[in-house]
């Protein structure tokens, strides 16, 4: 028998938004002016937002904390493309997806200073807990997308990672999962190219993350991370495919990591600057900043303007974040299960005991 | 009432559940036309479906992870890992999310789902499949783990388990599965979490054991005036039973078929060397397998409990 080429596969990448400001007009998606604007303004906030958590954790006011600098488009474009009904299961970087849909930042900022309150998400707020245990969550929302899906709930699962995450067996099981169940799921990675130290190439052989998904039976595609519109579009398109039945698709967002992994990192032990430098230039503010004033949307005015409303709004929310009572130890035995054993109810009166 | 054997009790139990709440999905390997390797689920898919009796992938972890979301998004999954030597691939998702969720999102959120899994030695299988290891759940916070002794209790507690708002870990004694029949009443209730059974009263010494260990207890004490206790719930034990028994005899003999060093009886033990040591007579007893990676078939009946090593513990305790 003659050897035949069987299958073939081929993965597309998407950029509308180019670092200048130009867009393609022909792949434009469908968002009005004050939708643009409204982008824009979540850039600008997830930015001011993060700078401000980065501010309070040198200040000792806040815990250990992951920056998502330069990483807002990829979290904005995907986050605002989502629905309120969508289920969002973070990791946790996504500071820009959860601003999106209303998470409180009082109660991100809570979280990073080591308060569980912080992931006590308000009701109406789909929002899963972040999750700290690398790409083991990917399943969790596979496993909503097919209740969803039993139930015939027009929600569709979000599930987001970084290209350390690509490496786990159980971002492979979920995206299988994915396949064969035909979930109503879609798995955005922001592949931000460094693991703490270990850099995009050293994770993984394959050429691009997008193609992980083939090997599942799943739609992979790559955009270009740091173009707002670009994640939108993808995600836009994943979720129209998902809500008609055509299944997964898992989207790698290609952008950079400007910042330390976390506050606890130093990347310039094993980072070179002349690639930051030159991951600046593609900044994701810039270029929509450079795109709405070629369009005639906005001026410095307007930014001086929006930055000082969102200070104003920091103060208020860090107001708020540093507001909260000390938890009370009560809550690490009330929330364990939902009811205290014989031992437990001992254990925390001598806890309380101790205390006083 | 009808005579069951324990698996048939199980399918009941699960059947039951199925009918009466919507939420309720089984899911897992080969359960669903096969019926299950060990027919825990025959007939289920015929009358449910695929959409409620979901046949998976090859993938442990997967199938946890995935019931993790369901359960978290309003559904009741009962998901079955084939064997309990192939949780620990799952065990990341049960001690990382399944455990936690509650206590992360304190309350927000709750994981109410049964992982079920056959467990436990004596039934000539190849490697992996004849695991003890309870206790490595029980140290967990989180999670409540729970071992059927009789198909009676094996119905009433997997019912329990399903209506359990938080995780539940179900071990079935895979040895007693056929070996033990008795009349099962046909409509549901339930066997509650976290309380023991005395499986039968006695004045001399107190008998801890669960599972399959409790069918050989009772043979082997038989001609003693043992009281024998049936943990049934092994995260959180019930130490009220426990400790009033032991307040009772004065002697204290637990046994239990996993590795002795770490196992369960350890934590029963220390419990009553805290809490109830003034009453002891002679010093605690344990009969367990050994510290031994778990032999295969040739070599089983070296490492487990065997009623001649129970004679003579009681024996032993009975002299003081």
């Amino acid at each position: 028998m003659p050897s035949q080429l069987i299958a073939s596969f081929q993965i597309n990448r998407l950029s509308i938004l180019a670092p200048d400001g130009q867009v393609d007009e022909s792949l434009m998606p469908e968002l009005s002016d004050s939708q643009l604007l409204q982008i824009y303004e979540l850039l600008c906030y997830t930015r001011m937002a993060d700078q401000r958590a980065l501010d309070l954790q040198r200040e000792g006011r806040l815990g250990t904390y992951p920056s998502s600098l330069g990483q807002e488009a990829a979290q904005i474009g995907s986050g605002f493309a989502l629905r309120a009904q969508d289920w969002i299961f973070p990791a946790f970087r996504e500071l820009g997806v959860m601003l999106c849909h209303n998470y409180p930042l009082e109660l991100i900022y809570r979280f990073w200073t080591g308060d569980e309150r912080g992931q006590q998400t308000p009701e109406g707020v789909n929002i899963f807990p972040m999750c700290i245990a690398v790409g083991t969550h990917v399943l969790h929302a596979a496993g909503a997308a097919l209740a969803a899906k039993y139930r015939g709930d027009d929600m569709v699962a979000a599930a987001f990672l970084g290209d350390g995450g690509t490496s786990k067996g159980d971002f492979h099981e979920a995206l299988n999962m994915a396949g064969v169940y035909k979930l109503p799921l879609v798995v955005i990675c922001q592949n931000n190219q460094w693991a703490i130290s270990v850099p995009r190439q050293t994770q993984t052989g394959a050429e691009t993350l997008a193609q992980k998904a083939i090997a599942h039976g799943i739609r992979g595609v790559q955009v270009d991370g740091n173009d707002v519109l670009a994640v939108y579009q993808a995600t836009k398109e994943a979720l129209d495919r998902a809500r008609n039945g055509e299944g997964t698709t898992f989207i790698e967002c290609e952008t950079y990591r400007m910042s330390d992994h976390t506050t606890a990192d130093d990347a310039r032990r094993y980072r070179d600057p002349e690639e930051v430098k030159k991951w600046q230039e593609r900044d994701p503010l810039l270029r929509m900043r450079r795109f709405l004033d070629q369009q005639g949307l906005w001026s410095d005015g307007d930014q001086a303007q929006l930055e000082l409303t969102l200070k104003e709004r920091l103060t208020r929310v860090v107001k708020a974040a540093e507001s909260f009572a000390a938890p009370n130890p009560e809550e690490m035995f009330r929330s364990t299960c939902h009811q205290l054993s014989s031992r437990q109810q001992e254990q925390l009166k001598e806890c309380l005991n101790g205390r006083t | 009432m009808a005579v069951l054997n324990l698996v048939q009790a199980i399918n009941a139990a699960l059947q039951q559940a199925l009918e009466s709440d919507d939420r309720v999905l089984l899911l897992g390997e080969d359960i669903g036309k096969d019926g299950g390797v060990f027919r825990a689920t025959d007939g289920l898919f015929e009358q449910f479906g695929d959409g409620r009796i979901i046949d998976t992938p090859l993938a442990e972890s997967g199938i946890v992870g995935m019931a993790i979301g369901m359960a978290v998004y309003g559904l009741r999954p009962v998901a079955e890992i084939q064997f309990l030597g192939f949780c620990y691939p799952a065990i990341d998702q049960i001690f990382t999310h399944a455990a936690r969720i509650r206590a992360r999102s304190r309350g927000r959120y709750s994981c109410p789902l049964v992982i079920r899994t056959p467990y436990g030695g004596g039934i000539k299988a190849p490697e992996l499949h004849e695991e003890s290891s309870e206790a490595l759940f029980c140290h967990m916070p989180g999670i409540k783990v729970v071992v059927p002794s009789t198909p009676s209790n094996a119905k009433g507690l997997l019912l329990a388990a399903i209506e359990d708002p938080d995780p539940v870990i179900y071990l079935e004694p895979t040895r007693l599965y056929r070996l033990l029949k008795e009349e099962v009443p046909e409509e549901p209730y339930l066997t509650p979490i976290g309380k023991a059974r005395i499986a039968r009263a006695g004045q001399q010494l107190t008998i801890v054991a669960w599972g399959s260990m409790l069918e050989l207890v009772m043979r082997a004490a038989e001609n003693y005036d043992a009281e024998i206790i049936d943990l049934l719930t092994l995260s959180p034990f019930d130490r009220e039973t426990l400790l009033a028994s032991v307040q009772k005899t004065g002697r204290v003999l637990i046994v239990h078929e996993a590795a002795k060093t770490g196992g369960l009886g350890a934590e029963l033990a220390a419990t009553i060397a805290e809490e109830a040591i003034m009453s002891l007579r002679a010093p605690i007893r344990r009969v367990t397998g050994y510290d031994v990676v778990l032999p295969l078939p040739l070599l089983e009946d070296y490492n487990l409990p065997t009623t001649k090593r129970i004679v003579a513990a009681i024996e032993e305790l009975l002299r003081y």
